[in-house]
């Protein structure tokens, strides 16, 4: 299935996790947290949280800033 | 009455901070100058941005402020809209384990003023949802006013426009923010040297905020120093008691006893 990770199209197995789409993107075990169209997933739920086609997921950290 | 603060410290949502001089960490041209720029500015609470995770960024400002001691403050930079901001400050809140946020709900690009329509909507849920929100916000006291009745931990008004570097273009607008807040205000934005930091201090503000004006220093470090020293000379000040301005002057050697010819 194909699913929207931080603004680009990816290609994940169906029914991937949104642990999976994080693991896509940063190898960082702690700092970032992920929402699944716009909603915060906690990264307790991360493995047990199941994407679907199309879903939009965010996965930020902190950056120099302010 | 001591020479130094009355010892009475910077407290923002019953938690006590151990400097008034709050830092950014934007604009820093490496992780070195940065690390050695908070040293030097002796703060306690310095702010980060939220953005996507980048696989190619080397070294992490979280690392940094871990290694300094220095406690995080998510910002929500660059959310135009309430919507945008709430769910920031909820990642910033997931990421970084804290429920403190510097919310930051800008109207353009050009000049990074705060929306104020927007802010307060922001404000309003995130209170709602157990933050302790300090607002960067405009000059505006009636704004001010509102956003500490929502709630909010304290209130940040803007000497001027985010890396202007103009310093406090309405000092009288500062003032007025002072004598009605029952929360501590913090000058935000704006600051271009340190006697800028000062006269925030002078007119009343509990603390300072700033970045570029460390950051892009030609000496970042001595730069953090000078507004370390800034906002301790401009709080003593505040503590001191300025005397009147006088229209003509008022001799400080006695008239008595001159040698007459």
């Amino acid at each position: 299935m194909r699913v929207i990770v931080n603004g680009k199209p990816r290609e994940l197995p169906d029914g991937a996790s949104v642990a999976e789409a994080v693991a896509a993107v940063t190898t960082a075990a702690s700092g970032v947290a992920a929402a699944v169209n716009d909603e915060v997933v906690r990264r307790s739920a991360w493995a047990a949280t199941e994407l679907r086609e199309a879903d939009r997921v965010e996965v930020l950290t902190a950056v120099q800033g302010g | 009455m001591g020479t130094t603060d009355d010892g009475e410290g910077l407290v923002i949502a019953g938690e006590e901070i151990g400097s008034r001089l709050i830092m950014g960490t934007g604009g820093a041209p490496s992780m070195h100058v940065l690390r050695e720029a908070l040293t030097a500015s002796g703060t306690a609470l310095t702010t980060v941005a939220m953005r996507r995770v980048d696989a190619s960024a080397r070294g992490s400002v979280l690392d940094v402020l871990a290694e300094c001691g220095i406690r995080v403050l998510p910002n929500t930079a660059g959310c135009f809209t309430a919507g945008e901001a709430v769910l920031t400050a909820k990642l910033a809140r997931e990421a970084l384990g804290t429920h403190w946020v510097k919310l930051e709900v800008i109207a353009d690009e050009r000049t990074l003023l705060p929306d104020p329509i927007e802010l307060v909507e922001a404000a309003e849920q995130l209170v709602a949802d157990g933050f302790a929100v300090l607002p960067y916000t405009s000059d505006d006291p009636v704004l001010a006013r509102r956003l500490e009745q929502i709630g909010c931990a304290a209130v940040m008004p803007l000497g001027s426009p985010i890396g202007s570097g103009l310093g406090i273009r309405n000092p009288h607008n500062i003032e007025l923010i002072v004598e009605r807040a029952g929360v501590p205000v913090i000058l935000d934005a704006g600051v271009g040297t340190a006697s800028d930091a000062a006269l925030a201090m002078e007119l009343g503000c509990d603390a300072v905020l700033l970045a570029t004006a460390v950051t892009r220093a030609q000496s970042p470090a001595r730069m953090a120093a000078a507004m370390r020293h800034a906002v301790e000379a401009g709080r003593l000040a505040r503590l001191a008691g300025r005397i009147p301005k006088r229209r003509y002057a008022q001799a400080s050697s006695p008239f008595e006893g001159l040698a007459t010819s």
